[in-house]
């Protein structure tokens, strides 16, 4: 085992600002985006009074709870000591900063009242979930800043576990704090769930390290360092063992909901005839985001091949986006059952006539916001990753610390 | 060292002459009261000019948490008030909307390029049955006798 | 300007100030207090000595007439939205601010005919007040629940908790508001029980009135607390319901007949 050394991002200028020249138009095309909606005003949107959460919705929670699954790689070097993760920790931290910043900046420009923002930082109702986000957001950004100078700078080693620490369990919370935002909810019976809380933070182990190998892949292609098939193995085996957490978490979400006659229509309705998010649900959330990749994954020759294992990250990142789809928007398309074993005939404000979902499609303006969030996250990124010494040189097999399950052995075999 | 005691010098006379022009200005007492507004025929409105001047926005912002919160609305101090008594009334004519440039809240604003956003949401003319009520209620508050009755806050005219 | 006199001690439910503008009627309400229609604008903040209410006899509410919907449109500018150029009108209809809507509901297994107007039901517990991160949705102490939009954000998610539906986003730039009813883009709004005329002291709301208006009385509006209001007395007498009692919201606006 060698010392780990970080070196920027050293790729080529041309490269490097034809990247952030793609970003920064992204960006540039969601800032026109957001501007439009807001001088506007809804009305230009997909959104209405019955699915009052929409695509940028969808957009800001990925990037929010992806953020933190994106930390979770530094808190296993870190609070697991899997000195394998080591390495990864500050490219870690630096993604979990930058999906948050992307992910809240979609959250806060989808306000109808976005210039009021001071008022949300000044006023708050602390029997709100939403105001225990703004701290638990918050809170985070400043615990990740603090964590990376512990990861980097000499003097912070001593603090890095606990640090650590408390950032995983902050993580946590946060992950927590975001499924209650729609887990809490008594209104809307495909919500009116808890298991939503912790069903967000396995989704969040997935989405963020799909999106860390992603990133991880790409950088260290673009400039020929090495990563050993030892690293990708592990981390290819850890986003399936999360794949199916989430797989585990839906069944369960699912039975609970089945399990009392009150819900039989949800499900049903979920889960056969509802339209566009039967068909998001099936086909994105569990197909495209589950079912191919853990195929991918295990497969004896495409999981060795790292062209693969990057496209099941990105279907893992698809399937992602579809299920917070059917999750934020497919929920309040369900029309609330105001009156259980009636139908309504005719209603002056939608109430699901008939049994009829509410309307809802998305619109260009709402997508490109979105994609300007994701955008910001990986031009923070990048830069991050030019300026500073995020980046190890070598990920190499024999520069990576050996598996402890390796040490074991060794040890053994050195008793023996 | 001698640059730097010019350079404060001259911040010094800039600033004297900021403060020179507010006071020549106040004294010039510039009005932005409309001619045709009910406010045009009164000797000065809920509270001293000056007061008003400089204090209206915190008044009007007391007043609406009052309102919204505590239902209270027999303040002198509400925003239809305001409008009712200084938009411009032209007979047989839609008011101008108060905050366009050309109108009292409009005009002040715009010298002074304070961002007004009362008229986001608020009526920017009387408009429907009962706008007046809040006006009614500022001009009985104070009295609405030739001389402007000495408020709580101790102010006389 | 008119001559007015000083004003006197305001009492708790309105005074009655007859020199004030436009006095057309006073009615005797239960007890000894008088109420003055549009004279005496509240000078005292409100308490929770009331609990403003509403009951409605959906056996009373007739098929096929919105007079209530009217009403509350015209009362609280409702009919001045106007979709705003280029909106396609379905899903203009989907994203205009409603109020109070008429709901006609069939009995799967029985298959009874129910009419009723839904509005916002007023919890004692409103999930809207629990959710709302600025505190802009707010419980007034006479029971009123509605939004400051002063410092409302607009980020919709009381309308994600409210198990009504009752509320409404503004989702365009709006002009020609009433004076009474200010309205703008990017807030959140509902049903107010008509709370400029509570605060003026007028006996009822504009639905009330036109649902006596239209002659079917099918909507009562009162104080839950003082046991001698008419809503009282009706409530007492006949058997009512709250819409979603599971949640046990203690709703102001209760139901006979579903």
């Amino acid at each position: 085992m060698k010392r780990i050394i970080y070196r920027e991002w050293r790729i080529p200028p041309a490269r490097y600002w034809s990247l952030i020249g793609i970003l920064g138009t992204v960006i540039a095309i969601g800032a026109l985006a957001f501007a439009y909606m807001e001088h506007e005003g809804h009305w230009v949107t997909g959104m209405n009074n019955s699915v009052v959460w929409g695509t940028p919705h969808v957009f800001a929670v990925f990037l929010i709870i992806s953020a933190s699954g994106a930390l979770n790689i530094a808190s296993i070097g870190t609070v697991f000591r899997k000195p394998l993760y080591k390495p990864l920790g500050r490219l870690s931290g630096l993604m979990a900063a930058a999906l948050l910043m992307g992910g809240l900046l979609v959250l806060v420009l989808d306000l109808g009242r976005p210039e009021r923002l001071v008022v949300a930082m000044t006023t708050y109702n602390f029997r709100s979930i939403f105001a225990w986000n703004i701290f638990l957001y918050t809170g985070f950004l400043a615990i990740v800043i603090a964590y990376l100078w512990s990861m980097a700078d000499r003097k912070g080693g001593p603090y890095n576990r606990p640090i650590g620490i408390v950032a995983t369990v902050w993580r946590l919370a946060l992950t927590t704090g975001t499924g209650s935002i729609f887990g809490f909810l008594v209104a809307r019976q495909a919500y009116d769930a808890a298991i939503l809380a912790p069903m967000f933070v396995v989704m969040s182990f997935a989405y963020g390290l799909a999106i860390f190998m992603l990133v991880l892949m790409f950088s260290f292609r673009e400039e020929g360092r090495p990563i050993g098939d030892r690293l990708i193995g592990r981390l290819k085996n850890l986003l399936a063992v999360f794949v199916l957490g989430v797989f585990y978490f839906t069944l369960v979400y699912h039975l609970t909901k089945l399990y009392g006659a009150k819900n039989y229509d949800l499900v049903g309705w979920l889960l056969l005839d509802g339209g566009i998010y039967t068909f998001m649900f099936w086909v994105g959330w569990v197909l495209i985001g589950g079912l191919v990749p853990l195929g991918i994954i295990y497969h004896p020759v495409l999981g060795k091949n790292r062209g693969w294992i990057a496209a099941a990250c990105g279907l893992v990142i698809v399937g992602g986006l579809a299920s917070m789809y059917v999750i934020i928007i497919g929920s309040q398309a369900y029309p609330i059952q105001m009156f259980p074993g009636q139908t309504v005939l005719e209603s002056g404000f939608m109430d699901g006539v008939q049994g009829q979902s509410a309307p809802y499609s998305p619109t260009i303006p709402e997508v490109l916001l979105g994609l300007g969030g994701v955008a910001v996250a990986l031009l923070i990124t990048a830069v991050g990753v030019r300026v500073l010494q995020f980046l190890p040189e070598s990920l190499a097999d024999d520069v990576l610390p050996a598996d402890e399950e390796t040490l074991a052995q060794h040890t053994a075999e050195a008793q023996a | 060292m001698a640059k730097a005691a010019v350079r404060a010098g001259l911040v010094a006379v800039g600033l004297a002459w900021v403060l020179a022009a507010q006071v020549v200005l106040a004294a010039d007492a510039k009005t932005y009261v409309v001619e045709g507004s009910k406010a045009a025929s009164l000797e000065s409105c809920v509270e001293p000019t000056d007061l008003m001047r400089r204090r209206h926005m915190e008044l009007i912002k007391h007043q609406r948490d009052e309102t919204v919160h505590g239902g209270i609305r027999s303040s002198k101090h509400s925003l239809a008030g305001c409008v009712d008594c200084h938009i411009r009334r032209v007979t047989d004519q839609t008011p101008a909307p108060i905050h366009q440039k050309s109108e009292f809240c409009g005009a002040c604003h715009a010298f002074t390029a304070v961002n007004l956003n009362c008229f986001d949401c608020h009526a920017a003319v009387p408009k429907g049955p009962g706008a007046d009520l809040a006006a009614q209620a500022a001009h009985q508050a104070v009295g609405n006798r030739p001389s402007v009755q000495v408020g709580p806050e101790g102010e006389g005219h | 300007m008119k001559e007015k006199h000083a004003p006197t001690d305001p009492q708790r439910r309105g005074f009655l100030d007859a020199a004030a503008a436009g006095v057309t009627a006073a009615v005797v309400a239960p007890g000894v207090i008088l109420h003055s229609v549009t004279a005496a604008p509240r000078s005292e903040a409100v308490t929770s000595d009331v609990r403003w209410g509403l009951l409605i006899d959906t056996s009373k509410c007739a098929d096929g007439c919105s007079a209530c919907v009217d009403a509350c449109d015209k009362e609280n500018g409702l009919d001045l939205q106007t979709p705003p150029p280029g909106a396609a009108e379905a899903r203009w209809d989907a994203q205009k601010a409603v109020w109070i809507r008429k709901v006609k509901v069939q009995d799967n297994q029985t298959g009874r005919v129910t009419n009723l107007p839904l509005m916002c039901q007023h919890c004692e517990h409103p999930p809207c007040v629990d959710v709302c991160p600025t505190g802009a949705s707010f419980k007034r102490a006479d029971g009123i629940v509605m939004v400051d939009r002063h410092i409302c954000i607009g980020c919709r998610y009381c309308m994600m908790a409210c198990p009504y539906k009752a509320r409404s986003f503004v989702h365009e730039v709006m002009e020609n508001q009433l004076t009474r009813v200010p309205r703008g883009k990017g807030c959140v709004e509902s049903c107010n029980l008509c709370v400029h005329r509570r605060d003026h002291g007028e006996e009822s709301t504009a639905c009330v009135d036109a649902c006596t208006a239209a002659g079917h009385e099918a909507i009562v509006f009162g104080d839950l607390k003082d046991p001698r209001s008419a809503i009282r007395t009706r409530l007492a007498e006949m058997s009512s319901r709250q819409i979603r009692e599971d949640l046990a919201l203690n709703t102001g606006v209760r139901y006979s007949g579903i």
